[in-house]
């Protein structure tokens, strides 16, 4: 079934996938930049956080 | 700096870790009976609230709802306060999202048993739940972000970012998928209709699982693995990256349910498309997962949290490779309504879900005791049990699904159909006999772990508040490395949430725009008409049996479904649909074309007795439905609630409605009578046979020469 004429009955249908694909990669491209240049000591440091125990009963 | 004294909670995770055992075992032994019911149909037992209709919601809304639900509240209590080094934020709210969120389960297990449900997959609870659901979610989102601004800890670790993508992404699906007309205490209409509602509830049923059953245990994941391994994370950058992609891309794969149906094209070529890109964020968390154990598979050997925790991440693995290629239109032509999406999904929970949980409370339960646990050797043995289970559980599930599949589509030489439905079902019984096995495996693995946690608590003495220090936030948090948004948005976690709501709202959002936008997208067709007050009190009754939940009513354009249910479905035959009755799952033939295919008489002895018009059936029987009255005080309202979500009823239509329905209903009890079955015409049987013989039947009145409207579709 085609429903290709209803969308095209739609001005400028094409936005609606294009807007948020667009917003998306911007957004992860940064993302993705940020966490490959990030400083390597700062990454391991983060990482740690679930093992730094500071309660008593930790066995 | 001097260091501040405090104490962790323990109390409300120990609440929540009995009550994700507690309610497991029950959501799992629903579910086994459910299973044993389609090999043994004696097991309905002829009572309304156990019948598989009821019995499958119960099941599906018990385990993700309340099993994997209080998991996750279990865990994110649990690691929160510790990543955040402080006590949950109020001790008040934190009893409030525990005794609301019981009372909800066991309020909604009762009313699925009663019948009341919007027969909507796995948001069957009534709309005075939806409600109670929204103010339990804001308490507990209320209650985490309290903890997170009261933190002693700069940087949001990344598992505290999966649980605010959690709250934010299910609080949105949980309320737009919610829209709902009451109709009376515990009935409502469902806003939307046919097309659109099906593309809402599927955007919601995908992210369900995207968003209850996968990113809170991603989180849950980024914490328990490196605490059982006593290592950190593989890469911290992979889960950066993990995060963003994965709620990004997920909110968009919903459409993959709804192949080949009436749903428009476009909409689902980018359910696929992101589907496909999903694999990418969904592999990059698993290997991040299991590369964790780097240096440590040695303990992996003897281990039995690290064996869980692996088969529950393989388990990941496979699942979002599955899910993939399901979307591809090819695959799904073959997967879609069989037994496939069930081995699918119990890959996911079964392992995924199960068998984090199982890890979790392994590990956790001995620590909140101050003790060991009970036995090594149980739990290891929990683990084969579990494993096999899974493997006795999906196999025969998949075969299932590709036998009947290619029997579905097989054609004889002269071109007719080579098999009846039912000889597709009655081939694959003894499959869902296996997979009852499979079940029980399960199930007996999980009681053993009962039996194991149980001693391992008696062994110990529980520690409520949990004594622990930390040095109070500074004032101003020294930065290290470049000075990076990502960076400063890590360390705020309001600005997080806004982030998070943007991503997943920009996702849903243009998903749905078009197909609200206009409304000739969906075609209209003049012959199609809103439902007789009959009709509708017959529908209700398919509802509320859950007839959906075996029969679809969607026939997709290929040449064997065409031929077995006439012609395919069209989406302006759905617009007066409120809620849509697709269905996913074909245990029983598609009912789009089944007006006017039988007669009277054969369904009111087939809802009687289903073998007797169909031998080999395992449908139940409907016995009630020949005595019970149909609720004539209701028609008003229902007639006023669906004209207020736009069926064209005419004028105070309600105040003759009932006239109407009695009308209709003596011609059917005439016909029956023709037919030697004597009935009154205010029993239940006539309202939904009155359902059945209109469904399908509208675009059959239709011109021979199409509509305008209609041409450009063929």
């Amino acid at each position: 079934m085609k429903f290709i004429n209803y969308l095209q009955s739609i001005d400028g249908v094409a936005i609606y996938p294009l807007v948020p694909l667009v917003l998306f990669t911007a957004f992860f491209a940064g993302a993705a930049w940020f966490a490959l240049r990030a400083e390597k000591t700062s990454m391991v440091c983060k990482s740690r956080i679930p093992l730094e125990s500071n309660d008593q009963y930790e066995l | 700096m001097s260091l501040e004294k405090f104490s962790y909670d323990n109390r409300t995770v120990k609440w929540f870790a009995y009550a994700a055992v507690f309610w497991g075992l029950i959501g799992m032994l629903a579910g086994l009976w459910a299973a044993l019911s389609l090999a043994i149909p004696q097991l309905n037992l002829g009572y309304a609230a156990t019948t598989f209709g009821r019995l499958r919601p119960v099941h599906t809304n018990a385990v993700i709802f309340a099993f994997v639900g209080n998991g996750i509240y279990m865990g994110v209590y649990y690691s929160l306060q510790r990543l955040c080094k402080a006590r949950m934020f109020s001790d008040v709210l934190s009893k409030l999202h525990f005794w609301g969120w019981q009372a909800i389960i066991a309020g909604g297990a009762l009313t699925l048993f009663l019948g009341y449900t919007t027969g909507k997959e796995y948001a069957e609870l009534e709309w005075p739940f939806d409600i109670a659901i929204t103010v339990v979610w804001v308490i507990f989102g209320a209650n985490m972000l309290g903890t997170i601004l009261r933190r002693r800890e700069a940087h949001l670790y990344v598992a505290i970012w999966f649980y605010i993508g959690t709250w934010v992404a299910v609080a949105m699906l949980h309320i737009v998928n919610s829209f709902e007309m009451p109709v009376s205490l515990f009935k409502s209409y469902s806003w939307y209709a046919g097309v659109q509602d099906a593309l809402v509830q599927w955007w919601y049923g995908h992210n369900a699982v995207a968003f209850f059953l996968t990113t809170p245990y991603l989180g849950l994941m980024y914490y328990f693995v490196p605490k059982a391994a006593n290592r950190p994370v593989y890469s911290y950058r992979w889960s950066i990256i993990h995060f963003w992609a994965l709620i990004f891309i997920y909110i968009w794969a919903g459409p993959h349910h709804l192949l080949y149906t009436s749903l428009p094209e476009w909409a689902q070529s980018l359910g696929t498309v992101f589907s496909i890109m999903l694999i990418a964020p969904s592999w990059g968390g698993m290997l991040n997962g299991l590369l964790t154990l780097r240096g440590a598979w040695d303990k992996v050997r003897e281990d039995a949290i690290l064996k869980f925790f692996v088969v529950a991440l393989t388990c990941y693995g496979m699942a979002t490779f599955e899910g993939p290629m399901l979307s591809l239109k090819n695959v799904n032509a073959v997967s879609h309504f069989t037994d496939w999406t069930i081995a699918h999904v119990h890959v996911g929970a079964l392992g995924w879900n199960g068998f984090l949980t199982f890890g979790i409370l392994y590990w956790m339960i001995p620590r909140l005791f101050a003790t060991q646990l009970y036995s090594r050797k149980w739990a290891n043995t929990h683990f084969w049990l579990g494993t096999l289970g899974i493997v006795f559980y999906v196999v025969p599930m998949y075969w299932a699904a590709f036998t009947q599949s290619m029997m579905w589509k097989e054609f004889t030489e002269e071109g007719q159909l080579k098999y009846q439905f039912l000889e597709t079902v009655t081939t694959i019984v003894p499959m869902y006999a296996l997979r009852g096995l499979g079940g029980a495996l399960y199930v007996s693995g999980m009681i053993l772990m009962i039996v194991n946690l149980v001693k391992t608590v008696r062994s110990g003495s529980f520690v409520a508040d949990e004594p622990a220090e930390a040095a109070p936030l500074p004032k101003v948090i020294p930065v290290s490395g470049k000075g990076h948004w990502h960076n400063w948005i890590e360390r705020r976690p309001v600005q997080m949430v806004v982030f998070s709501l943007i991503a997943v709202g920009i996702g849903g959002i243009f998903e749905m725009i078009p197909t609200f936008l206009v409304r000739s997208n969906i075609p209209t067709i003049s012959s199609v008409k809103p439902y007789t007050p009959l009709e509708l009190h017959g529908r209700d009754i398919y509802i509320r049996e859950g007839c959906y939940t075996c029969h679809s009513q969607m026939v997709r354009p290929f040449r064997d479904e065409v031929a077995r249910y006439g012609e395919y479905s069209k989406a302006g035959e759905f617009v007066y649909d409120h809620p849509f009755q697709w269905g996913s799952k074909r245990t029983g033939p598609d009912l789009a074309r089944i007006g006017g295919k039988y007669p009277d008489s054969w369904h009111y002895n087939h809802m009687l007795d289903p073998a007797s018009m169909s031998p080999g059936s395992i449908m139940p029987s409907y016995p009630w439905l020949l005595e019970d009255r149909i609720d004539k005080g209701k028609t008003p309202a229902m007639i006023s609630a669906m004209r207020k979500v736009g069926v064209p009823y005419p004028h105070n239509y309600e105040l003759q409605a009932n006239k109407d329905m009695e009308q209709q209903a003596k011609e059917i009890a005439a016909s029956l009578k023709r037919d030697k079955l004597e009935t009154l015409p205010d029993r239940e049987i006539v309202a939904l046979i009155a359902y059945l013989q209109r469904i399908g039947k509208d675009i059959k009145a239709a011109p021979e020469k199409p509509l305008a409207v209609q041409e450009g579709q063929q």
